[in-house]
């Protein structure tokens, strides 16, 4: 049976994969946040997950307001990147695991939650940059990859609820799947931050460490929260949380 | 520290949501931001701007605004700031410069104030 050998939350912000792409990791302004991600390369090569489930919201690559889904899945056997428009490199594509898919997409189902199905999928920056931070050596991803995008891009976005009960249902089925995987789960969203309008650059670093310890001893207290009440105290970006 | 949820009913300064009305209000303009992940497209913009605007529809209010590469009022115009990005890219901003120019200081001032938060 799959076992969950563990679940990783990261910032995914595309200056951090620019920063690796341009080798400033070692730079001034690069180097305390970089040096922060060794114990985590360590831990997951003792941890050796085969396959990595990563939850995190696209940004204008592959969705456009035309068709935005609340919870999207891929189900292809690779999965590719692009520039974005700011000229970021493509990577090795990201292997996928079509039949674990496609399993979680049954169980979700019979859990209520009705998952947009995707057999094609370019996955942005914020699938990218957290795979590049655990394995940085991108010519081999040791691992299969399941991206699980969650809208943050226009509201209504799903609730801190839904998300958290959307998480405890993955968290059943990927224990369910009958085949002997190792799976990590990434949370790639973000604590607070504000890019647009005046109040530009919000940042509320007590409710950001407030959160960090209640996602993982009482993530039901976030779940408390409107998607509003997150904009408020983290920024408009802040709801990116829920992932 | 304790974050009460539900007590907050005003307008979040300096901040506007992306719902259903500014996605209406900016479908032109950021359908012609979602078209600059392809290099071709940043391409034509850059050889004729005016002409790219018009192609996509964009009203007098969100022409201006690109033409003044004015992000708070792309954002006013109902442009969303994750789309917005890809125009400012072609410019050779990022997320820094554009945060500056929004909230009136220095790129190095913006930079700062996000250093000092994080203190």
């Amino acid at each position: 049976m799959a076992h969950i050998v563990g679940g990783i939350g990261t910032s995914h912000i595309p200056a951090i994969g620019l920063a690796m792409a341009r080798n400033q990791c070692d730079d001034p302004y690069w180097h305390s946040f970089f040096e922060a991600y060794r114990p985590v390369r360590s831990w997951l090569e003792a941890a050796r997950p085969t396959v990595a489930i990563v939850v995190y919201n696209d940004h204008g690559l592959n969705f456009f307001l035309d068709k935005m889904p609340a919870f999207a899945i891929g189900a292809a056997s690779e999965y590719r990147n692009a520039d974005e428009g700011w000229g970021l490199p493509t990577l090795t594509p990201f292997p996928g695991d079509s039949a674990f898919s496609w399993h979680l997409i049954e169980s979700l189902a019979a859990a209520d939650f009705d998952l947009t199905t995707c057999q094609e999928m370019l996955v942005d920056h914020g699938f990218v940059v957290p795979m590049q931070l655990l394995w940085p050596n991108t010519a081999a991803w040791p691992v299969r990859t399941i991206p699980i995008c969650v809208n943050t891009v226009q509201h209504p976005l799903p609730t801190p609820r839904r998300c958290l009960k959307f998480g405890e249902a993955l968290g059943r089925a990927i224990e369910a799947w009958p085949a002997d995987e190792r799976v990590i789960v990434l949370g790639t969203g973000g604590l607070s931050h504000q890019l647009d309008g005046r109040r530009a650059g919000f940042i509320n670093k007590p409710f950001d460490l407030y959160c960090l310890e209640k996602i993982e001893h009482e993530p039901e207290i976030l779940a408390r929260y409107s998607i509003r009440d997150l904009v408020e105290l983290a920024g408009s970006q802040g709801p990116e949380l829920i992932q | 520290m304790a974050f009460e949820p539900h007590l907050r009913g005003h307008d979040i300064w300096g901040t506007t949501l992306f719902d259903g009305k500014a996605a209406q209000r900016g479908y032109p303009l950021n359908k012609m931001c979602f078209s600059f992940n392809d290099a071709a497209n940043r391409e034509a913009f850059q050889r004729d701007e005016g002409a790219y605007c018009r192609k996509y529809g964009l009203d007098d209010a969100q022409r201006d605004a690109v033409r003044r590469r004015d992000v708070l009022a792309l954002i006013e115009a109902g442009g969303n700031i994750y789309y917005l990005a890809k125009l400012a890219g072609i410019f050779g901003f990022n997320v820094q410069d554009i945060g500056a120019q929004q909230t009136g200081r220095s790129v190095e001032e913006f930079r700062a104030m996000l250093r000092a938060a994080g203190d």
